[in-house]
């Protein structure tokens, strides 16, 4: 499309724009008053953020869930590009209904239910096989299964999109099937692979329902941390840590951001010149 | 293939492949297709399957708090003992059936005022030129990649009694006493249009970017005020992304249990928070089960419905 918006859709933009940030912006501004009441304004103060550094129970569950994060993102790009592969690359296979449908079913299905449901199969498995206990490990297990649909749909639409003819050049000149596809197609969902990773890290590190849902005792992840602290009241600490967190994904999203596009843009350029070379005798 | 195809059609003995290769032709695509089938199976669906069986168990008072219905008796017989308890429970005590009809008016209504204000919003970024719409996109991709928990938390920064609304609305001399917004209903249907706003705009974008203004022009030529073009070709065309963006939003905002704990009030009973309640506080898994299956059993249609038309647009 290519009509100029009107001014009154181009206001309710920006309206919508602001309705998103204005509460993430107004927490920041508390973050640093030194009064422990919102209502009050206490003068410029950093003394939350020195009290966040101080907390060894707020730590340790970022730590936890940090480490949560990474191994459930990393299994999750595993499992939900070769869900992608699959459904991209083998046109008919057995399962593959199976195969879509719960892969799409994650991203709408309510967590309490995915939670709940994961959680009356893990305490089956324990009473049956002995594993798994539940804690850090029933936590990874559960993000892995909710993070690896996002990684799919997102990897396949990149699939999609791929020029298929370079890897049938390289498998002509000798590469075999899977040599070919790391050689050609791999660089090409690269950056698809790198930001579906860093979702699952925010997703992972953000679930409250499913966690607490399939943790165990004595696996207290950051969001169970901050929701019971939330739910108990005053929590200028927290303004402290969100601050923190909001200040760091959007720095982190900014520079991936320009950092895949720059990258894209390099490939783009690269893959132009070589066309034009090749017409060029 | 190259090095049997390059062979002399005369030589004696056909080139066999080592079996190892063959296999691999026939049966290897199963290397890729096995591990998230069988993961996805074992950890999302098969879940599924022992809710139901616990759905039909008796409560009981050890760990797990659940009976088995599958026992072996004294003559080996294997007896299945279905508990249908739980089921009629569920409908004889009207909170559950209350707190569902009520979760699916808050999500129909928020829904549906995320796609007023969220096609506006997507319209303007699809008419916009390509650099700033570049911008736009990550303008509105930002916030969902920032904790969902904090931003529910942010927001009871604004609506509280102190907060910036009232201060902003007090000083306009708007109103005269601050607005009591929080722990009310208004505030959980204000939490889920923050939270999911993104969800909406940008399955809406993809739809409107991809339509050709050339039908709009046609439409205008033939005489048609902006209006009805919009009524008649836009609108239309759109609907992929009008039902994938409400589906995207109506789904989870069902179950939401985060908005209506955090911002709503202590009577504020949508189905994710008596479903907490059940399994945290009275720790009746049995009953946990059954709502669980109930719901997901109303859950099936709108799946289905955007699973249709997601897998139609991915495939496309």
């Amino acid at each position: 499309m290519d009509q100029r918006a009107s001014p009154v859709l181009m206001t309710i933009l920006f309206a919508g724009i602001a309705f998103l940030y204005l509460p993430m912006l107004v927490l920041i501004a508390y973050s640093f008053n030194q009064s422990a009441l919102v209502s009050v304004w206490g003068g410029f103060s950093t003394v939350w953020y020195d009290r966040l550094l101080h907390n060894p129970q707020i730590l340790d569950a970022a730590w936890l869930s940090l480490r949560i994060a990474i191994t459930a993102s990393t299994g999750a790009v595993v499992l939900g590009t070769l869900a992608a592969i699959a459904l991209v690359r083998f046109r008919r296979f057995r399962g593959r209904f199976l195969l879509t449908g719960m892969v799409n079913a994650p991203l709408v299905m309510p967590e309490i239910i995915t939670g709940i449901t994961q959680l009356l199969l893990f305490i089956s498995m324990l009473n049956t096989i002995g594993w798994p206990h539940r804690g850090a490990l029933t936590i990874v297990i559960a993000h892995i299964a909710f993070c690896t649909s996002y990684v799919t749909i997102t990897v396949q639409s990149r699939l999609q999109s791929a020029d298929r003819s370079l890897e049938e050049a390289a498998m002509d000149l000798g590469a075999g099937p899977v040599g070919a596809f790391l050689d050609t197609t791999l660089p090409i969902i690269a950056p698809a692979l790198v930001s579906s990773w860093l979702l699952c890290l925010t997703l992972s590190l953000d679930d409250l329902v499913i966690s607490s849902l399939v943790s165990g005792p004595g696996a207290s992840t950051l969001p169970m941390v901050i929701y019971s602290k939330v739910k108990l009241g005053v929590t200028p600490d927290i303004n402290a840590l969100a601050s923190l967190i909001i200040a760091l994904v959007g720095a982190c999203v900014l520079i991936a951001g320009a950092t895949l596009r720059r990258a894209e843009r390099q490939r783009l350029r690269e893959q132009q010149f070589a066309e034009r070379s090749e017409a060029a005798p | 293939m190259t090095i049997a195809d390059s062979r002399p059609a005369s030589s004696p003995a056909p080139y066999r492949r080592p079996r190892f290769a063959r296999w691999m032709e026939r049966h290897g695509k199963w290397l890729i297709i096995a591990p998230p089938l069988a993961y996805l199976f074992v950890f999302f669906l098969i879940p599924f399957a022992f809710a139901l069986k616990i759905s039909f168990a008796d409560l009981t008072l050890r760990v797990p708090p659940f009976s088995d219905i599958l026992t072996v008796g004294a003559n080996d017989h294997i007896r299945l003992a279905l508990n249908f308890a739980n089921y009629k429970y569920l409908f004889t005590d009207d909170v559950y059936v209350l707190s569902y009809l009520y979760s699916l008016r808050t999500a129909f209504f928020s829904t549906l005022i995320c796609l007023l204000v969220g096609y506006p919003m997507a319209y303007a970024i699809a008419r916009s030129s390509k650099s700033l719409q570049n911008v736009l996109l990550m303008v509105i991709i930002l916030p969902f990649w920032t904790s969902f928990l904090l931003r529910v938390y942010a927001l009871e920064g604004i609506i509280q009694e102190h907060g910036v609304l009232n201060w902003v609305l007090l000083h306009l001399g708007l109103i005269h006493r601050p607005l009591m917004l929080m722990q009310t209903t208004p505030a959980v249907y204000l939490g889920i249009i923050y939270s999911y706003l993104p969800y909406m705009v940008l399955p809406l974008f993809a739809t409107l970017e991809k339509l050709d203004a050339s039908l709009l022009e046609a439409a205008a030529d033939l005489g048609s005020p902006p209006w009805r073009a919009f009524l008649d070709v836009t609108l239309p065309l759109s609907m992929p992304g009008v039902i994938a963006g409400s589906m995207l939003v109506f789904i989870p905002a069902i179950g939401e249990f985060v908005i209506p704990s955090i911002l709503g009030g202590p009577n504020n009973l949508m189905i994710g928070r008596v479903l907490w309640d059940e399994f945290f506080s009275n720790r009746d898994w049995p009953v946990a089960a059954a709502v669980s299956i109930v719901f997901l059993v109303f859950l099936v249609g709108p799946i289905a419905i955007y699973q249709h038309y997601n897998v139609k647009q991915l495939e496309s």
